[in-house]
């Protein structure tokens, strides 16, 4: 019998085990129709203790289109959870019904525990600010296909870099890979925290912090932008003179290459002007169309489906 | 200068941090052994100014040095047959500790899931970082006082 394997953290697969997860992905791109039988007959069980709709949407929709069926509840006061059971008791039941289980939970390392007590595979659909690991998987597909290869390229993070665990996930997921240079774009006090610098260091992979956009837009193959929260900041009047050196626009677009990318996890707020959305190198709406192929190739390669 | 005796059959926990031999004490359930124990409180150390001594009287292997390890790897043991000192072991930090410190992350699902163990990893030997198996929070020394 094959081991059971869980998708808890990017890191938990090899870099060979992504390319095949990335690979099949690809396959499910080009010939969505040959993959609409790939899950008769099983199912998913979405387990969300807090509201995700994009995510739980995501990998419903992956599932539907595998020809699976899907099962689940997408907030904690609509599960057993309100009655105050555990999730290793959750887990328990749900693995009597259900193939596979995508949980999303407020609490750090829920998905992990629910994993060690459960006979289906579980996927971590984002575990309060530890991993969401789809998410990365996500950034890397979208990357990938993009830009043919995730070697050799450069990386803008801007925004806020010290609280989003999207961008610790992929810093950390990309280090794996020759050739990234990294260049990390915040204001101070949203600088990247120490101990991921510190890891670039030890690996000596090349990275660069500064402050403004424009300083650099000229360099990067990838933009990844998140939100800058005005709650974030110690006073308003620091918010107000930074906020535009975080906010996308035109004028900014003017300066990147040709052929760079912009990501984003979404949602979006301000921080990309709605005037970029037509410009060919905004690419965060075609990321959510990855995040879904990734997805599915995910419930395939851990329900163990050719 | 207080004296105390040789053993006879046991070990010696030797440069224990000043201070530190309650929290050992309690941790490699000796107050649960039936065996003769001295500890010694703020002796005088060339090395260290002051020190803690450990003195027990029971077989070393029924004890986990994993903890040990983990409360301080400078402590020095000395096992102890027929009085004299037969072998000194070096301690090792342990790759996982279970049960005995607790995540101090009020995000933890350890924190409201029951009877879940509290299970800490070594995340970096060289800088002695533990993270907590479930959240990876990093396990301050601050904390140590809650052991």
């Amino acid at each position: 019998m094959e081991k059971l394997r869980h998708m808890m953290n990017p890191l938990d697969f090899s870099v060979e085990e992504l390319e095949d997860l990335f690979d099949l992905a690809g396959e499910i791109e080009k010939d969505l129709p040959g993959f609409s039988h790939k899950c008769d007959g099983k199912i998913l069980a979405t387990c969300f203790y807090e509201p995700s709709t994009r995510t739980r949407l995501s990998f419903e929709t992956a599932m539907i289109r595998l020809g699976g069926q899907v099962i689940g509840f997408a907030d904690a006061n609509s599960s057993s959870a309100a009655k105050g059971e555990s999730v290793a008791d959750t887990i328990r039941v749900i693995s009597c019904f259900a193939d596979i289980c995508a949980m999303r939970h407020p609490k750090e390392g829920a998905p992990m525990v629910a994993a060690s007590k459960s006979s289906i595979p579980v996927i971590n659909a984002g575990d309060g600010g530890h991993q969401h690991p789809t998410q990365t998987l996500t950034d890397l597909l979208t990357i990938r296909s993009l830009y043919g290869s995730l070697k050799n390229f450069t990386i803008g993070l801007c925004g806020d870099l010290k609280f989003g665990r999207t961008v610790h996930s992929l810093i950390n997921a990309l280090s794996r890979y020759e050739g990234i240079r990294f260049i990390f774009i915040s204001p101070k006090e949203l600088k990247v925290p120490d101990y991921i610098t510190e890891m670039l260091r030890q690996k000596n992979i090349p990275y660069e912090e500064v402050i403004k956009l424009e300083e650099v837009m000229p360099q990067l193959d990838f933009l990844y932008m998140t939100r800058v929260q005005k709650e974030r900041f110690f006073n308003e009047e620091d918010y107000i003179r930074l906020r535009n050196f975080y906010i996308l626009d035109k004028e900014k677009m003017a300066l990147a290459k040709e052929k760079m990318f912009i990501l984003h996890p979404l949602p979006r707020v301000n921080e990309i002007s709605v005037e970029i959305d037509n410009d060919p190198r905004a690419a965060y709406f075609k990321q959510v169309q990855y995040g879904m192929y990734v997805r599915m190739a995910l419930i395939l390669t851990l329900l163990g489906i050719k | 200068m207080l004296n105390i005796g040789k053993i006879e059959e046991g070990f010696v926990l030797d440069h224990i941090q000043a201070g530190k031999s309650m929290q050992i004490y309690r941790h490699l359930g000796l107050d649960k052994l039936d065996s003769t124990v001295a500890i010694i409180k703020n002796a005088k150390s060339k090395a260290m100014g002051k020190k803690d001594i450990l003195k027990v009287e029971c077989d070393i292997d029924s004890l986990d040095l994993d903890v040990l390890a983990f409360i301080d790897h400078n402590i020095t043991v000395n096992v102890i047959k027929d009085g004299v000192i037969i072998e000194k072991r070096s301690l090792v930090l342990p790759k996982q500790i279970t049960g005995v410190i607790k995540c101090h992350n009020p995000r933890c699902i350890s924190s409201i899931e029951q009877e879940l163990p509290q299970i800490f990893y070594l995340a970096d030997e060289e800088n002695e970082i533990y993270r907590c198996r479930y959240c990876d929070e990093k396990y301050s020394e601050g904390d140590a006082n809650n052991l």
